[in-house]
């Protein structure tokens, strides 16, 4: 393919693209997403091409091997188009069916949706209950890609936005299209994306990077790297775009090194980019230039910190450092260095094609388009969601959700990860968004949502989440190392039945000073879903105490 | 360069544009305690120790003093309950590891902190970093790394280079806020150098 040298050889391309398609015909979306890959969907999509050509139906029925679905628990999942016609839990078995079915326009009943309860069947995507409540602006796109392929994204709008950007838009009306936008960071911390960007583009030095953070570490959290494996060139042209509004030469995708399916598309992706000129030199006819190189983890939880991983790229331990200077004035080796969660660089598109007073228009008063959610724990349908900001738990909980599992009823719903919080079950109608989580005490941090059922032990919870940070602490400040190691002794002790009632105190005292003296983000927040227990579960920790154990039975 | 003026536990301090709080309180005769702290390296914000009260622009805020910049009109208390609050407990985390360690037990006493709060583990190095980091940045040797994460970070001496370097150095052994370092270079040489060993070497600090 030659580089497209301007933005109407790109849609030159488009139309070739959807003239070569028949968008009556019907296509066959098969989940490989990590968790249909692990329920063996690969088997399903083989059985699929066999079936295509025993029957002789190439060019009659189309077949595309996706990223996550999102309705993980009913993998392996099977989407096929032109009307989104769901099966779930297919088999090999079940293939010769779907392919007949589908052919006379008829539906394969053994598969589709079935109501748990009242045995309702649910055939379109729009009427499947775990679908029906979501906004799926970003994941939606996952069914009708096949990630190792540019020309399935150039087919729904991809890279019109870049295009758009660089051929209509100075940087600093893309910039401020984004601020206007309000688009908030999705890796955690909600601040302004378009603030951040500002203060890169407006720091003195004149190499600048720009760089998206795929590591997510977060437990219970794998969204990103749904949406990373499942669309790469989205997050791609985001970042484009977000160098083109700053000023950034270079661009950095920093993600895990541990996820084969994830680095192939990536690499794939970013291979094609180039080649049709998507990235690398005056892209697009329009002078701008920008690379971008691909760097990986160290298998270690702090590298995904801002710091960590900005000492990462340089070939350094990931070891962050503090950030009196912030590291979008002073990042990598030093230079103005704006760095993106996955999810935030992947909204940029849309804001950039659709605009601001759209993106604005979904979303509760503060936080504003959609967010991704990781849901599992004890929940009935645990997966990928996405859904406007501003949506009660409720929502998610129960009508996406369906539930908490085996009729048992909800004690707590925990947010953030390691270093987020739990809040009881009355807090149902809390909003997702990220003023009020916070508040709450369940920051959303990046958007795993873990479910609670009653039999939840909830100071094994803490002491669980815990265990896993001490052994991701870097080691390099007391009060992170030494502080989460003497937190874990006390609840390891508590959840033995060793506890005494001096250990409250001692925890107090603990989690003041890690949060406050810790050198990074690790150690400072490290403590958050102790402070969320002592909040809203005290009593639960004074009874083990007190009595010495043997409550609870199990962590998450 | 201009000057920054700030103010010190209420003593006004004038100080380089570019220099850290703790280099303008020293510079005042202001005392702010710290362990992983040496004038030949690189600040390095590891043992907390030197964290001070900071008012700016409205906003109090907790800051490590060796690595945060003067700024004009900056207020900085180098003494307040919260701070005293933080050093006890990393004198008293430390103190886990290194309970007779002369620097954190003179620490101890002045901040009031309980050697005892936490369950003994004496492992004696605090992991300050100074060992490492002038042999790094001033030998440039490298002859001592960390190893390990979390609670299980450890320095190492790097075989290789110590037992071609260290035996005519040393010059870290006196850093060391344990004296640590010397036992374990001890203990590492009668086990690892053991061509260089056939020259006793005089265990001196």
């Amino acid at each position: 393919m030659p580089k497209l040298e301007s933005v109407a050889a790109l849609e030159s391309l488009r139309s070739d693209i959807l003239a070569r398609r028949d968008a009556t015909r019907p296509c066959i979306a098969v989940c490989a997403g990590a968790a249909c890959d692990g329920l063996d969907s690969i088997t399903v999509a083989t059985a699929f091409k066999s079936e295509i050509a025993k029957q002789g139906l190439e060019g009659k029925v189309d077949l595309r091997v996706t990223g996550c679905h999102g309705y993980c628990e009913k993998g392996p999942n099977v989407v096929v188009g032109p009307k989104d016609v769901c099966y779930f839990e297919v088999t090999p078995e079940d293939v010769p069916g779907i392919v007949s079915a589908t052919l006379k326009g008829e539906v394969f009943e053994e598969r589709v949706y079935k109501d748990p309860q009242t045995g309702a069947k649910a055939v379109h995507m729009d009427e499947v209950p775990f679908y029906k409540h979501q906004t799926r602006l970003l994941i939606g796109d996952n069914p009708k890609i096949d990630p190792m392929k540019i020309e399935d994204y150039i087919a729904i709008d991809g890279y019109a936005a870049l295009a758009k950007a660089l051929s209509t838009m100075t940087p600093d009306e893309v910039l401020n299209e984004v601020k206007k936008a309000n688009l908030r960071g999705r890796g955690g911390g909600g601040f302004p994306a378009g603030s951040k960007w500002e203060t890169t583009k407006n720091a003195p030095e004149k190499t600048k990077y720009v760089i998206v953070n795929g590591h997510e570490g977060e437990s219970a959290a794998f969204m990103d790297r749904a949406m990373l494996t499942g669309n790469p060139h989205k997050v791609i042209e985001g970042l484009i775009i977000g160098a083109y509004a700053i000023g950034a030469q270079q661009g950095f995708i920093y993600t895990r090194h541990d996820a084969p399916r994830l680095v192939e598309h990536l690499k794939a992706a970013m291979a094609q980019a180039e080649e049709y000129g998507f990235m690398g030199e005056n892209i697009l006819g329009s002078g701008f230039s920008c690379n971008v190189e691909l760097h990986f983890d160290v298998g270690i939880f702090v590298s995904g910190e801002s710091s960590g991983l900005m000492r990462s790229i340089e070939g350094n331990a990931p070891e962050p450092r503090p950030k009196y200077i912030r590291t979008s004035v002073s990042g990598i080796w030093d230079k103005p260095s704006n760095l993106n969660n996955v999810e935030t660089w992947a909204n940029v598109p849309q804001i950039i094609t659709r605009g601001a007073d759209w993106f604005t228009s979904i979303g509760s008063e503060r936080s504003k388009g959609t967010k991704l959610v990781s849901l599992s724990g004890n929940v009935v349908n645990s997966g990928i969601v996405e859904v406007p900001m501003g949506t009660p738990l409720r929502t998610l909980i129960f009508d996406i959700g369906g539930g908490v599992r085996d009729g048992k009823s909800l004690k707590a719903i925990h947010f953030g990860g390691a270093m987020g919080g739990s809040i009881p079950a009355d807090q149902i109608d809390a909003k997702l968004d990220f003023d009020e989580m916070s508040k709450l005490g369940a920051p959303i941090g990046a958007g795993g949502l873990l479910v609670m059922d009653e039999d939840t032990d909830m100071v094994e919870v803490a002491r669980y989440l815990l265990d896993f940070l001490v052994k991701e602490s870097c080691g390099k400040c007391v009060p992170c190392r030494e502080g989460m190691y003497q937190m874990l002794k006390i609840l390891t002790n508590i959840t033995e039945g060793k506890g005494k009632t001096s250990d409250l105190d001692r925890l107090g005292d603990l989690m003041e000073v890690t949060s406050a003296a810790s050198l990074c983000a690790l150690g400072k927040t490290a403590s958050d879903p102790l402070k969320s227990m002592m909040r809203y579960f005290k009593d639960e920790y004074e009874t083990r105490i007190a009595t010495g154990g043997g409550a609870g039975s199990q962590a998450i | 360069m201009t000057d920054i003026v700030l103010n010190i536990d209420g003593k006004e301090v004038t100080a380089a544009a570019g220099a850290t709080v703790l280099d303008a309180a020293r510079q005042a005769g202001i005392h702010i305690p710290t362990l992983c702290h040496f004038e030949k390296l690189e600040a390095y914000g590891g043992c907390r120790l030197c964290m001070v009260e900071s008012e700016s622009r409205g906003k109090t805020s907790y800051v490590v003093s060796c690595l945060y910049p003067v700024e004009n009109g900056l207020v900085v208390r180098t003494r307040s309950a919260k701070v005293d609050k933080i050093r006890r407990l990393i004198i008293e985390e430390l103190m886990a590891h290194a309970p007779e360690a002369p620097e954190l037990v003179a620490l101890a006493r002045e901040y009031g902190a309980d050697k005892d709060r936490f369950e003994k583990e004496p492992i004696y190095c605090i992991l300050c970093g100074l060992c490492e980091r002038y042999c790094a940045e001033v030998k440039q040797k490298n002859a001592i790394g960390f190893v390990g994460n979390g609670p299980e970070r450890e320095i190492s001496f790097v075989p290789e280079i110590a037992a071609k370097e260290c035996n005519d150095c040393k010059e870290c052994f006196p850093l060391c806020p344990t004296s640590y370092l010397q036992a374990a270079f001890v203990l590492v040489e009668s086990l690892t150098f053991a061509p260089a060993a056939a020259e006793p070497v005089a265990a001196q600090g």
